[in-house]
C-alpha cells in the first residue's frame, strides 16, 4: 500500500490549504475562543502545581527510557497481557492493522461497533475499512459522534470537533437525526447524544477502543477520558478490541502516577480526569470476557532509528502545542491534512509517512518555541522541525527541479557572500544599486519580485539605507583613528 | 572592557542605526568598542530553513573572527539564540575537537545586548531619556530561549520621560519567523494582523523589542496600513539622549 492512501486525508501542502482555511472566519473564531479557554484553564492548574517542571522531567526520562528499550518493553506487556487472559497482536502497517480488525469483528458476525475516541484508528482510516466491509462503526465520544455525523475531519486530537461551535454542533445533529426543535445549548445537545448512544450502548456487544497507555509490567491498559462514554464501552460488551500505537507503552504502573497529572492538566486543564479505567485482561464475570490488543507499528519503529527525531514517539497525545500554537490558532487542524495537526502533527505526520507525505509540514512554524515550553515530556519540537528541514532541503538538492530551484540557488548564493565581510560589503552596495526600480515614490517597496513577494503582499519594505553600519563604522575609524582603543 | 560587536547581517545591511545606538550607550557607558570587519552572519536563515550543510562554514567563519573576543555583544536575540542553541550542535556534527573546543569556551563571552548591560555589566540605567509612549514586544528568543524574562523592561522603566504601555499577549509570536514569513505568507500576515491589533490597542507611539527581525515584520504592516506607529530597537532607545522636559 503506498504511503497515505489508507487515509481519507488530501495530500496537499500546507501554505495551500491554510490560505483556503484563512477564509472561513467562524472558524478561525471557534478555534481561537477554544483553545484560549483550554490554554486559560491549563494555565491555572499548571501554575498552582510546585514541582510542575520536576513532573515534566520525570514524563520526558521515563518516556526517553522506554523507547530505549521499546522492543523489551512490548514483548513484556505482550507475556503480561496474555497471561492475564488478553490476545495480542501486532500489525506492522495500517492495512495489517485494519486487517487484523476486521477478522476478530467478522468473527463474531458483528454489523456494528461502538468506538471510544481514538487518534489511532484515525490514522489507519479504521471507520472507513470497517464500513467497505459491511460493519457501521459507531463513535460514542461526544466531538467524534459530530465528526460522524457531519462528515468532518478530526480538526484536534483531544477535542476532535473544536473548530465546530455549538450553533453548528445543533445544525448537524438536527439534519442527521432528524429532529426540527433541538436547542444548541451545551445540556440540549448532550441529552440528543446521550439518547442516541444509551441504545447503541446497550445493544452493540463489542467495541473498539485506543490507548493512553499500556503497562508492561501488569499488561493493563489505561484510558482517561471525560464524557464516560470510554467507561461504557469499556464494562458492557463481550468483546473489547484496543488498538494502540507501539510508543504507548510505558514500564510499570507506577509510571503513572506522573502522566496522570501531567497529561489532564496538559490536555483538557482538569486536576484529574472525570474517568480513568484501567484494566487487565479478562476476569471472568466481570466486563468483556474476550479482549484484544493490535499493537501497530506504521512508520514508528523507523523514527526510533533517527537519533534525534526519536523523541517524536514520547508524546502523550495531550494536545497542548496545538493549544498554544499561534499558527495552529490561525488555521485550525485541517491545514495540516493529517489527523496529527498543529506542532505535533508537524513533526510526527511527515515522519510516518517518511517524508511522502506532509514535507511542507516542518515549514508550518514560526519556530516561536511555545510548543515546547508547554509540552509535559519536554519534545523540543522545534529542533525536531529544524532537523527535518533538514532531511526535507537534502532530499530537494538530490534532484535536478531542486536543486535549480530558487530557494536552493538563493541559499547557495548567500551563503557564499557570508563567505567574507569583503563579499558582504559588496552585496550590499549591489543591492543599493538593484532595488532602485522596486522603491515606491514614499520611499519604501511594496512589490518584491520572485519568492520575496511573499513579504510584500501584507508588508512594506524598507530599502537598503545610504550606508552599511560597517561603512559608517570605517569611515568613523579613517576620520578618528584614536576612537578605537580609547573609551570616552 | 573590550567589547566586540557583531551587528549581525541584516542589522549591518538594513538597520545602521541600531549600530550606532549600540556603540553609543557603550561607549558612554565607558567601553571600548571593536568591530571586526571580516565578520558576516551567524548562519540563522541558512540553519532554521534547513540548510544545514550550508550554514556551517558560516558557523565556523563566526566562530573564527570572534574566537578571542572577551565579549561579544549583539543587538538581537534570535542571532544569540542560533549560536547558543545550535553551534554546539554543528560542531559536535563536525567531529572536529578543535571547533568543538572553540564552540565551548566562546559561548560563554556571547551576550544578547540588554543582556550584556544587564547581567554582565550590572547596569540597569543607561543615562537615557525618550519622552515618547513606548511598548515592548518580547521576541520568542528572548523569552524562550534567552530567557531574558524583565531584562530589557527593567532597563527601559529606567529611561527619562517614557511613558511604558504593557502589550497584551506579549508571550504571542508576531509571525516573522524568518523565511516562514515568506513560505507561509498567509498565516504569516494573519498573526501579523493579531500583534499589530495588540500594539495598536495600547495607543503607543513606538514599539520596541530588541529583536529587528520581528521589528521589520511589525513595522512594514503598520506602514502598509498607514498607521502612525514607529518601531525602534531597544538600543535605539537607550542611546536617546533627548533634551529633558
Amino acid at each position: 500500500m503506498s504511503a497515505g492512501s489508507e487515509l481519507n486525508w488530501p495530500d496537499r501542502a500546507f501554505p495551500t490549504a491554510a490560505k483556503e482555511l484563512l477564509q472561513n472566519t467562524q472558524l478561525r473564531r471557534n478555534v481561537r475562543h477554544a483553545t484560549d479557554v483550554i490554554m486559560r484553564k491549563r494555565a491555572h492548574v499548571v501554575n498552582e502545581m510546585s514541582d510542575w517542571e520536576a513532573l515534566r522531567e520525570s514524563g520526558s526520562a521515563i518516556k526517553r527510557h522506554t523507547l530505549r528499550y521499546l522492543d523489551t518493553y512490548l514483548v513484556q506487556f505482550e507475556q503480561a497481557c496474555t497471561a492475564a487472559g488478553g490476545h495480542v497482536h501486532w500489525a506492522a502497517d495500517a492495512a495489517e492493522a485494519n486487517a487484523i480488525a476486521l477478522s476478530l469483528l467478522k468473527a463474531k458476525s458483528a454489523t456494528e461497533v461502538i468506538k471510544i475516541k481514538s487518534m489511532t484508528t484515525e490514522e489507519i482510516g479504521l471507520n472507513r475499512s470497517l464500513e467497505a466491509h459491511g460493519i457501521h462503526p459507531v463513535e460514542t465520544d461526544l466531538a467524534e459522534l459530530i465528526n460522524q455525523l457531519g462528515e468532518e475531519r478530526p480538526s484536534h486530537i483531544v477535542a476532535p470537533a473544536l473548530h465546530k461551535n455549538r450553533h453548528e454542533v445543533r445544525d448537524i445533529f438536527a439534519r442527521t437525526m432528524h429532529l426540527d426543535s433541538i436547542g444548541d445549548r451545551p445540556e440540549d445537545l448532550t441529552e440528543v447524544a446521550r439518547q442516541y448512544l444509551r441504545a447503541k450502548f446497550l445493544r452493540v456487544p463489542i467495541a473498539i477502543s485506543g490507548a493512553n497507555f499500556l503497562i508492561a509490567e501488569t499488561g493493563g491498559v489505561c484510558v482517561v477520558e471525560s464524557e464516560g462514554n470510554g467507561r461504557m464501552c469499556l464494562t458492557l460488551p463481550d468483546t473489547l478490541i484496543t488498538i494502540a500505537g507501539i510508543e504507548k507503552v510505558i514500564p510499570r504502573f507506577q509510571d503513572l502516577e506522573v502522566f496522570l497529572q501531567t497529561l489532564p492538566r496538559s490536555a483538557t486543564g482538569e486536576r484529574m480526569n472525570p474517568y480513568n479505567s484501567i484494566w487487565t485482561g479478562v476476569r471472568q464475570g466481570d466486563g468483556p470476557q474476550e479482549f484484544h490488543v493490535i499493537l501497530l507499528d506504521n512508520g514508528r519503529s523507523a523514527i526510533l532509528h533517527d537519533h534525534e527525531a526519536a523523541q517524536t514517539l514520547k508524546c502523550i497525545r495531550c494536545g497542548a502545542c496545538q493549544n498554544t500554537c499561534p499558527v495552529y490558532r490561525q488555521t485550525g487542524g485541517h491545514a495540516y491534512s493529517s489527523v496529527y495537526a498543529g506542532p505535533i502533527g508537524a513533526i510526527l505526520t511527515p515522519q510516518l509517512y517518511q517524508l511522502e507525505r506532509g514535507s511542507s509540514l516542518p515549514y508550518a512554524s514560526s519556530l516561536c518555541g511555545a510548543c515546547y515550553e508547554v509540552c509535559p515530556v519536554k519534545i523540543n519540537i522545534p529542533e525536531v522541525l529544524i532537523h527535518l528541514r533538514g532531511q526535507v532541503v537534502a532530499r530537494e538538492q538530490a534532484t535536478l527541479t531542486g536543486e535549480l530551484g530558487p530557494w536552493n540557488l538563493g541559499m547557495k548564493v548567500a551563503a557564499k557572500i557570508f563567505a567574507s565581510g569583503d563579499r558582504l560589503a559588496l552585496a550590499q552596495h549591489l543591492g543599493r544599486i538593484g532595488q532602485k526600480p522596486f522603491v515606491g515614490k514614499d520611499g519604501f517597496i511594496d512589490h518584491l519580485p520572485l519568492m520575496l513577494g511573499g513579504w510584500t503582499q501584507s508588508r512594506d519594505a524598507e530599502p537598503l539605507p545610504p550606508q552599511s553600519f560597517r561603512e559608517w563604522w570605517s569611515k568613523r575609524e579613517k576620520k578618528d583613528p584614536a576612537q578605537k582603543g580609547g573609551g570616552h | 572592557m573590550d567589547v566586540s560587536l557583531f551587528i549581525t547581517c541584516y542589522n549591518d545591511t538594513l538597520f545602521p542605526e541600531t549600530g550606532k545606538a549600540v556603540v553609543r550607550v557603550l561607549e558612554r557607558l565607558g567601553h571600548t568598542i571593536d568591530f571586526p570587519r571580516d565578520q558576516t552572519c551567524c548562519g540563522q536563515m541558512h540553519w532554521n530553513t534547513g540548510y544545514l550543510r550550508e550554514a556551517v562554514p558560516i558557523i565556523r567563519h563566526f566562530v573564527e573572527v570572534f574566537r578571542d573576543a572577551e565579549a561579544v555583544c549583539i543587538p538581537s536575540s534570535s542571532c544569540v539564540a542560533m549560536i547558543r542553541d545550535h553551534y554546539p550542535k554543528a560542531a559536535l556534527e563536525s567531529g572536529d575537537a578543535s571547533f568543538i573546543a572553540d564552540v565551548d569556551a566562546l559561548l560563554p563571552r556571547v551576550w544578547e545586548f540588554s543582556e550584556f548591560l544587564v547581567k554582565k555589566l550590572g547596569v540597569e540605567d543607561v543615562g537615557a531619556s525618550y519622552a515618547h509612549r513606548v511598548t515592548y514586544h518580547a521576541s520568542c528568543h528572548s523569552l524562550r530561549s534567552l530567557h531574558l524574562g524583565d531584562v530589557p523592561m527593567r532597563l527601559l522603566r529606567n529611561v527619562r520621560g517614557i511613558e511604558l504601555a504593557d502589550l497584551p499577549s506579549i508571550d504571542r509570536c508576531c509571525g516573522f519567523g524568518g523565511t516562514f514569513a515568506i513560505k507561509n505568507a498567509d498565516v504569516s500576515s494573519e498573526m501579523l494582523g493579531e500583534k499589530m491589533a495588540s500594539i495598536q490597542e495600547t495607543k503607543a507611539e513606538v514599539c520596541t523589542a530588541v529583536d529587528n527581525s520581528c521589528l521589520m515584520h511589525i513595522y512594514g504592516g503598520l506602514h502598509r496600513q498607514r498607521t502612525n506607529v514607529r518601531t525602534a530597537h531597544l538600543a535605539e532607545i537607550l542611546a536617546s539622549e533627548e533634551a529633558r522636559a
